[in-house]
């Protein structure tokens, strides 16, 4: 027996919204990289369910680039974390606002 | 015939030397900028003989000989082509022009020497001579109008050459601006040429004037609209204001262009349409009267003028008018001998005039002069030629083309006695106003301080030209000599075909009893005892009353007729008129309406409106960008969202 579709999509959707409910309401840096990496997993769990109920590779292919972006993403993520660290003593993205008008 | 198979090359010279000068002379010595300039001219002058050499060699079927060049304009049924036409009048207008030209851009070598900006200055003169030489080879109305409005801009360039003083940017800006009132009614005309006779080459319009009849009132529409254009750049009443102000130039420009060429471009325009103007008696009779006019009242204006050069100027406009009066009695060849002859006596006076004002180390005014005829005499003698030639005495070169123009006036198929009276009177106040600058300026004890002021003769360079001149203002009339003792008058025989060739029946065979009419002694003795010569004689002897024998009376006559004398002292309070009925309330309505209503409120206001609405959306959109992080990403979620239900929207509808 195999599991339907619909369960996968159902956990990755959950797994995304976790994600951006976090994103937007923690205030760590390092809880929100976090919430970044886990919308990334929902979507390749939602790639990788359609490419085994379609039976094709597209899907696949898209996850492995998901996961080089990510591992990039957090080499850089983490040397900017780094930096806000020794230049704002202090995770608060809050206090992170130079972008504003 | 090299130069008649490239008429352009006479335009090409001094097109180049003003480009080179421009250009590159910034930096060169003035001897450079000379011999480019100098060059260019000279090298004109030398193809326009060459010109005049093939020219004689044309048969009569050959002439106006036209070079077409390239198709310019082509819209529907107006078509203009790049041509330049060579016929008789155009070889007259050449010659003078290319020659004068040359003469005073000799001259000016020596009188500019010491001014800043030679570069410009020469720049200038050689695009003049570029642009009046296209005027007087255009074959059509536009390759005219182009040259026209050509030497209009070199005009002001060189009226206000010395643009750092204000009257002279404003005199610059004053011609511009009043020739320009007259350009609207010439291009009006042009358009009228066009919707009429379907072509602007001056050949087709002629043809088809003489051939199918238009009618009088559409003729006489063109040519007083044509006319227009002539009063404004020719400086005729009531357009003449422009001209004394002009002044304000260097003297070699008003000699130039204010005297001897740009200012007969509306006469020279006249002669070419004369084929219209022949057939609209009405308009013949406009520029008759406002030729004579002008001839008269510009004379008693430069009765009292005290500036050396304001005197010339009025004069100029004066003698304008004579050449007008030429036109409209239907004597064109005397028109535009007289532009000949004027060419170089009034050429001269103004080189002889700068040269006095170069000897006085700048003064103009001639109250402040006197007794200079010993210290400069050459500028004496050839001044003293060139004011007996414009007074008419008899065998200078003044004489055979004024008498010409008078005697049209009196006796011609035109004639008009009111008009002939207003020129002989006009005559008589030329005659006295001309000696009189001569007795103020060479006779007399100096009025000057003679501690401050070295009187010098001036340099070759400018002296030579004064000579050549002064030898054309005595012999440059002799062409027309032997009419008097019963022989051709070689102008009019050589100008007889353009205008001649198109005319109308009746004016042929009147010119033809015209000329077998007087018998040779009579008409020597006629000339010789007419009225221009007697008033002209009777003006030497009062200037010498009036200014050597009893220097009071001027004075007295001021007193005893100040009204009068106020009124003509203020030049008619013409520049106050016209201050104040066109240029007062056009500052009014530009100031309160145009600026204030229309450009800060229309304008503005809309431009101003639209980038306030801008702004003020703008700021109220950047509150958005708090610069908070998770605020973005909460729009990126509130975007995807939306997105999303919208796609589901469009796929479930589907």
């Amino acid at each position: 027996m195999t599991v339907p579709i619909s369960y996968y999509l159902l956990l990755s959707a959950v797994l995304f919204g976790l994600g951006v409910v976090a994103f937007v309401f923690k205030r760590n840096v390092i809880t929100v990289f976090m919430s970044v990496e886990l919308m990334l997993n929902a979507v390749n769990l939602a790639f990788v369910a359609f490419a085994r109920a379609y039976n094709k590779f597209d899907g696949l292919v898209d996850v492995f680039f998901v996961i080089v972006v990510a591992a990039a993403e957090a080499a850089v993520g983490l040397a900017i974390v780094i930096m806000l660290r020794r230049n704002r003593e202090s995770l608060n993205v809050e206090r992170v606002d130079l972008l504003k008008f | 015939m090299p130069i008649l198979s490239h008429l352009w090359i006479i335009l090409a010279l001094p097109l180049a030397g003003s480009a080179i000068n421009g250009l590159l002379g910034k930096r060169w010595a003035q001897t450079t900028v000379n011999s480019v300039a100098i060059g260019a001219v000279s090298l004109t002058f030398l193809a326009v003989a060459e010109l005049v050499r093939e020219f004689s060699h044309l048969g009569p079927s050959q002439i106006p000989y036209v070079g077409d060049y390239f198709t310019w304009m082509l819209a529907g049924p107006f078509r203009v082509d790049f041509s330049l036409q060579v016929d008789q009048l155009t070889v007259i207008m050449l010659l003078v022009v290319s020659f004068v030209g040359m003469l005073i851009h000799i001259y000016s070598t020596g009188y500019m020497a010491h001014e800043g900006g030679y570069y410009r200055f020469f720049c200038y003169l050689n695009l003049f001579m570029f642009f009046m030489l296209t005027l007087v080879l255009a074959a059509n109305l536009i390759v005219m109008f182009v040259g026209w409005e050509g030497v209009g801009l070199c005009s002001y360039l060189l009226i206000g050459f010395w643009f750092l003083k204000k009257s002279a940017a404003d005199a610059g800006k004053k011609a511009f601006i009043t020739t320009r009132i007259g350009d609207l009614g010439f291009t009006i005309g042009i358009l009228f040429v066009f919707a009429t006779f379907k072509s602007v080459d001056f050949i087709p319009i002629f043809q088809s004037v003489s051939t199918n009849p238009v009618s009088v009132g559409v003729l006489t529409t063109i040519c007083l609209l044509l006319f227009t254009g002539a009063v404004g750049k020719s400086a005729q009443l009531p357009l003449y204001v422009w001209l004394p102000d002009a002044m304000e130039g260097p003297t070699p420009v008003s000699a130039l262009i204010h005297a001897a060429t740009m200012v007969t471009a509306g006469v020279y325009m006249v002669a070419r349409m004369n084929p219209l103007f022949s057939r609209a008696p009405i308009a013949m009779l406009v520029v008759a009267i406002v030729g004579a006019l002008t001839a008269f009242y510009a004379a008693t204006i430069g009765l009292m003028q005290t500036d050396i050069k304001k005197v010339l100027a009025y004069s100029t406009v004066s003698q304008l008018g004579y050449m007008f009066l030429g036109c409209g009695v239907g004597a064109y060849a005397a028109g535009v001998f007289h532009l000949m002859t004027h060419a170089f006596f009034k050429g001269l006076l103004f080189l002889c005039a700068g040269s006095v004002i170069h000897a006085m180390g700048g003064e103009q005014d001639m109250m402040k002069m006197g007794g200079l005829r010993k210290q400069i005499p050459i500028t004496y003698w050839t001044m003293l030629i060139a004011t007996l030639a414009i007074a008419g005495i008899p065998g200078f070169a003044g004489f055979f083309s004024k008498d010409e123009i008078l005697e049209a006036a009196q006796s011609g198929p035109h004639a008009n006695l009111v008009l002939w009276l207003l020129g002989v009177v006009g005559a008589a106040l030329t005659s006295f106003y001309m000696f009189r600058l001569i007795f103020l300026t060479f006779f007399g004890g100096p009025r000057y301080d003679e501690h401050h002021v070295h009187v010098h003769e001036s340099p070759k360079n400018m002296t030579v030209p004064l000579m050549i001149l002064a030898f054309l203002s005595i012999f440059g009339g002799w062409v027309a000599a032997p009419h008097l003792i019963g022989g051709t008058d070689y102008f009019a025989k050589f100008l007889e075909p353009v205008f001649t060739t198109y005319a109308p029946a009746a004016t042929e065979s009147a010119a033809a009893v015209s000329e077998s009419a007087a018998s040779p002694g009579v008409a020597l003795f006629h000339a010789l005892t007419g009225w221009p010569v007697i008033v002209g004689v009777l003006g030497l002897l009062v200037a010498w009353w009036f200014y050597i024998k009893s220097p009071e009376t001027p004075k007295r006559l001021a007193t005893s007729m100040k009204p009068l004398y106020t009124l003509i002292f203020h030049k008619y309070y013409v520049d106050e008129i016209y201050g104040a009925l066109i240029v007062r309330p056009l500052l009014w309505i530009s100031t309160h309406f145009l600026w204030h209503v229309v450009d800060e409120g229309v304008i503005d206001g809309t431009v101003n409106g639209v980038a306030k609405v801008a702004r003020e959306s703008g700021g109220e959109l950047r509150k958005l960008q708090s610069g908070n992080t998770r605020s973005y990403a909460a729009w990126v979620v509130v975007g995807a969202v939306c997105f999303t239900f919208l796609l589901l929207l469009v796929l479930g509808m589907r």
